[in-house]
């Protein structure tokens, strides 16, 4: 895989994920581009289409878009059934997830998806092993936090 | 309001995060980050040193403003020290910055590096886990260059926990991507392999993309992994679907790692070992036969990863394209899904049964369900899928239904979308030239093409289709009946200045190239029709033609209007006289299509069937021999009409220049796998005579460009190879003879060229010469690379010739006559003393001697020519230099 974007239906991005090597500007223009193709298309038109030498393969979950680019040898129905994992793995995470917890918590977002995907590889398909994985951090954070939630300020 | 965030309480993030999705525009946006920079910026700076909470949550605040699409340029210090906090949730906050802000700062990476390394040795998975990460996610060479001897060790070693090898196997992975010269596995190959076999599926999942990754660079080393691959798939695919645990997903067992594995075994060719292959064949039917069992649930999901499976299987029995049972069931499941309710299954078996097509053993059941692709070409409703189904027609395209198909895409292009349109163009003209059977049907359909996509026709199309019809008689007359072609062919019927005026009312809406076709029309006009004349001449004459800012426009209507107004009706006829056949030549849309998909999309198999087919639709190559006898006397005859409409007019139409033609190196003549021996090529030799610097040769692949300089006997030449494909050159070689005379007259030496060309580069080659004495031959050059796989042979005739050697001479007129009468007893005398005469002189370098020379060129411009003389003290010389200036004239 080459990067992960998520979207919401207004064309906002909220998590981005490259495993090639691209300067912020391509990043931005490819980001711009995509978006805009993909919210063109029609709810039952295929989840697959051609851009530039790449394959996409997106999915749109109530209000957010997940949007994967492969190579021409990838396999388009295991990227969906990706990006359905990745979700059950949010859901999971944060009980019926929504695109506020994406917005509001994307550092475990971020963290969560390294822990299925490194390199823009399957590294663990195991929906335990990864939320084990999390929540392990979770439980170090909650004894560090302890003492620092008092002197936490609004600004 | 801020949702409720877990195990979290960076609650000063929360409340930014919501300000900034109340602001009501981008400016309170703007103003509203501004504020928390200076904030930020100020605790940073401020002389309170801050709690590692502190650092934390403002790192992650200026993380938020950057992927919102804003600059951030401080704070990367503040992340770094995060790194080296005791603290869990510190230290990943501080790697995810720096994973998602790489600085090239070199002092940063140096401590980024160094905090890497502490937590790799740390011995505590959950570091050494997040410090992998960030070697994968940022995945720089300097990094590589840190890390990649030490990665493979924790990989294979006995106590790494099984998380920590899935994250070292793809960290390794992108660094390999990033810099494969760093990542040596050497000793580590066999145990990497052998990952393969690990207990932990996990473990499996990770390391085998990293195998497969290898196995492409390095088949031989990994080959051991098929087997391994073999017999993992073989487990998994007899296993029941709860087997697995949490590794099975809708009741399909480990679909990740089934589609991994078979992919894997597609970088290798069928197993030789009988009992390998026994089982991976077992293993593929038992896929083929699930797809035929009820559904387990209902789910997509579950669906979609049978599904996946199923496609890499059939992905494999393609590549293996050997098991002739197998290839026909895979095409009956993939016809099954070409009436699915699934858009997504329809569009992937379109897709899938398009590589089908090309195999010998299933073409034919592909074939079968022609009707169905042709009604998904005609109802779906999404035009990616249509697209599909549009390739595939044409794939499955052949003699046999070659009418049905092209009516069909003919129907479909009436309305079709826009953005596909030229490559429908071009599809239906490929097949429609390929499958010709008989011309008028061609005619035909390309007419019909240009009728319904007229803008969508390039003009590859609109040359390759006069091409063939002028090289048709056959096709002439049937063509001859639709205006368009009237005035270039013969012009049977309608009033001819109808025509001429339908024909000019849209001069200006073409192109330059067709204008200069239209304008070469306009005068076989004049000549078939002189009642057109008038008008003709009057359009000629206007001044945006005569005066045409573009060169080759403006000297067509110069030249044309001349020639309608001197030359008389006889020499009129004769100049324009039917042309000769097109040379025989390969189909230059064909190039087109293959450019616009990538050299992938047009199968070998599929170039050399055209090659055949093309062959016998333009009548045979034997005519390209009449064309060149023909072009050679229209160019040794200096006729002033020879100069107006000799074959130079012609090359806009996309016929190479005559002389050329029979040794044209064309992409698909020499598609087969051993090139035939080139001919020598010396089209551009004369035309540097006299210069130094152009272009020497041209093809659709390759164009070579020279520089040369040359002083006293010695001489520099810098040659140019620019690829023109996106296709990178393979094996390119480059090697310089001077053959027979040739060896003991000129020292030519060269260095070797860089043996891969990348596709649009150019590379440089430089070669020394020396001359060691008088020569008259040329030294060859002769080049051959892989283009996608066809070897490409091409010999040059390279213009280094006596006259570089000149060394100019200033001399007075009176030493000029006194040396001239010296030389004298070596040719005749015909001094003519008129002062319009050009007199040069001037000595040639060579290692051994010196050869001075005189020149004389005498003019006569009533005539209409010339003489030259010449007088030098070795006779070969004065022969030698006729020969080559008087070709320049």
């Amino acid at each position: 895989m080459q990067f992960m974007l998520l979207f919401s239906r207004q064309g906002k991005l909220r998590l981005q994920k490259w495993y090639v090597p691209l300067s912020d500007k391509e990043k931005k223009k490819i980001t711009r581009e995509l978006v805009q193709t993909v919210l063109a298309r029609k709810p039952k038109m295929c989840s697959f289409l051609e851009w530039r030498d790449l394959k996409i393969v997106y999915k749109r979950y109530a209000s957010l878009y997940f949007c994967c680019a492969i190579e021409g040898q990838d396999n388009e129905l295991i990227t969906l059934e990706i990006i359905h994992r990745y979700v059950e793995l949010l859901d999971k995470y944060f009980g019926s997830v929504c695109e506020l917890d994406v917005i509001f918590n994307f550092e475990k977002a971020y963290f969560i998806l390294d822990e299925f995907l490194l390199g823009g590889e399957a590294q663990e398909t195991s929906k335990k092993n990864v939320l084990k994985a999390i929540e392990q951090a979770d439980l170090l954070q909650e004894s560090e936090d302890w003492g620092s939630l008092q002197s936490d300020e609004i600004l | 309001m801020p949702a409720v965030s877990k195990g979290d309480g960076m609650r000063g993030l929360a409340v930014f995060i919501s300000d900034i999705r109340n602001c009501k525009s981008k400016e309170a946006e703007i103003k509203r980050i501004n504020k928390e920079l200076a904030n930020i910026r100020s605790k940073f700076k401020g002389d309170k040193a801050l709690d590692g909470y502190s650092k934390k949550k403002y790192v992650c605040k200026l993380l938020f403003i950057f992927l919102l699409g804003h600059d951030i340029d401080f704070g990367h210090m503040e992340a770094v020290n995060l790194l080296s906090s005791n603290k869990y949730t510190e230290k990943q906050i501080g790697y995810l910055f720096i994973s998602v802000l790489v600085n090239s700062n070199s002092e940063l990476i140096r401590l980024i590096n160094n905090a890497i390394k502490n937590d790799l040795s740390s011995r505590n998975p959950t570091f050494m886990c997040l410090a992998l990460h960030c070697i994968a996610n940022v995945g720089s060479r300097e990094m590589a260059e840190a890390f990649a001897s030490e990665i493979p060790r924790i990989l294979v070693a006995g106590d790494t926990m099984d998380s920590v090898k899935q994250s070292a196997a793809l960290c390794l992975l992108r660094l390999y991507k990033t810099s494969p010269d760093l990542v040596l596995m050497g000793e580590w190959t066999s145990r990497v392999v052998h990952l393969l076999n690990d207990q932990h599926m996990g473990v499996v999942t990770a390391a085998i993309s990293l195998i497969t990754c290898l196995s492409q660079k390095n088949p031989d080393e990994f080959k051991t992994c098929v087997s391994l691959a073999v017999s993992r798939l073989s487990r998994i695919v007899s296993s029941a679907s709860t087997d697995l645990q949490d590794y099975t997903y809708y009741f399909v067992p480990a679909p990740w790692l089934s589609c991994k594995l078979l992919r894997l075994l597609q970088c290798y060719p069928p197993p030789e070992d009988g009992a390998v292959k026994g089982r991976l064949v077992e293993c593929l039917e038992t896929i083929l036969n699930k797809a035929q069992e009820p559904p387990k649930s209902k789910k997509v999901q579950h669906s979609n990863a049978k599904n996946a499976i199923l496609f890499e299987a059939i992905s494999l029995i393609i590549h293996y394209d050997s098991e002739p049972n197998l290839l026909v069931r895979a095409c009956n499941q993939l016809g099954q899904f070409l009436q699915h309710r699934e858009t997504n299954l329809r569009y992937l078996a379109l897709e899938s049964m398009c590589t089908l097509a090309s195999s010998e053993f299933s073409h034919e059941a592909v074939k079968t369900h022609i009707e169905t692709v042709i009604n998904a070409l005609k109802t779906e409703r999404d035009v990616s899928v249509r697209q599909r189904a549009a390739d595939l027609l044409y794939a499955m395209c052949d003699r046999s239904n070659a009418k049905q198909i092209v009516a069909e895409m003919l129907s479909y292009l009436e309305t079709a979308d826009y953005s596909i349109r030229e490559e429908m163009v071009l599809k239906v003209a490929i097949l429609a030239e390929k499958y010709a059977v008989d011309y008028s049907w061609y005619v035909d359909t390309i007419l019909n093409l240009i009728r319904i996509a007229g803008d969508y026709v390039s003009e590859e199309v609109w040359y390759r289709v006069i091409q063939i019809v002028i090289n048709r008689d056959d096709v002439q007359g049937f063509a001859g009946s639709y205006l368009l072609f009237s005035p270039i062919i013969s012009g049977r019927c309608v009033v001819p200045l109808v025509q001429f005026n339908l024909l000019h009312s849209k001069f200006h809406l073409c192109s330059v190239p067709t204008r200069a076709l239209l304008l070469s029309a306009y005068i076989k006009f004049i000549n078939l029709f002189p009642e057109t004349k008038v008008t003709i001449q009057e359009v000629l004459r206007c001044d945006s033609q005569i005066r045409n800012s573009d060169v080759e426009l403006q000297q067509r209507a110069v030249e044309y209007l001349k020639l309608s107004s001197i030359a008389s009706t006889d020499v009129l006829a004769t100049v324009l006289e039917e042309m000769p056949p097109f040379p025989e030549r390969e189909s230059s849309i064909l190039a087109k299509l293959k450019k616009k998909k990538g050299p992938g999309a047009v199968s070998v198999t599929e170039l050399d069937d055209s090659k055949r087919e093309g062959g016998e639709l333009n009548g045979g190559g034997e005519r390209a021999a009449d064309t060149a006898a023909m072009a050679a006397s229209n160019a040794s005859t200096p006729s002033p009409s020879a100069d107006l409409l000799g074959i130079r007019s012609s090359a806009p139409m996309g016929a190479a220049p005559a002389a050329a033609g029979s040794l044209l190196v064309d992409v698909f003549s020499e598609a087969g796998p051993a090139a035939p021996a080139a001919a020598v090529n010396n089209d551009g030799f004369l035309r540097f005579v006299c210069k130094n610097n152009g272009v020497l040769f041209e093809n659709q692949l390759l164009q070579i460009g020279i520089k040369s300089e040359y002083r006293q006997n010695l001489g520099r030449m810098y040659l140019f190879y620019g690829n023109k494909t996106s296709v990178q050159f393979a094996s390119f070689s480059t090697t310089v003879s001077c053959p027979g005379e040739l060896t003991p007259q000129l020292n030519v030496q060269s260095k070797p060229v860089e043996p891969l060309v990348e596709g649009g580069a150019q590379i440089q080659q430089v070669l020394n010469i020396e001359c060691l004495s008088d020569f008259s031959d040329a030294p060859l050059l002769n080049i051959k690379f892989r283009y996608g796989g066809a070897l490409q042979n091409l010999t040059l005739k390279l213009p280094v010739t006596i006259n570089k050697f000149f060394q100019p001479t200033e001399m007075t007129s009176q030493d000029f006559f006194q040396r001239w009468k010296q030389l004298r007893s070596a040719l005749l005398d015909n001094v003519d003393p008129n002062p319009e005469n050009y007199v040069c002189a001037g000595v040639i370098q060579t290692k051994g001697q010196q050869v001075g020379c005189l020149l004389r060129l005498e003019p006569n411009a009533q005539a209409q020519m010339y003489r030259l003389t010449l007088r030098c003290s070795k006779e070969s010389v004065s022969k030698r230099l006729c020969e080559l200036l008087s070709q320049q004239f």
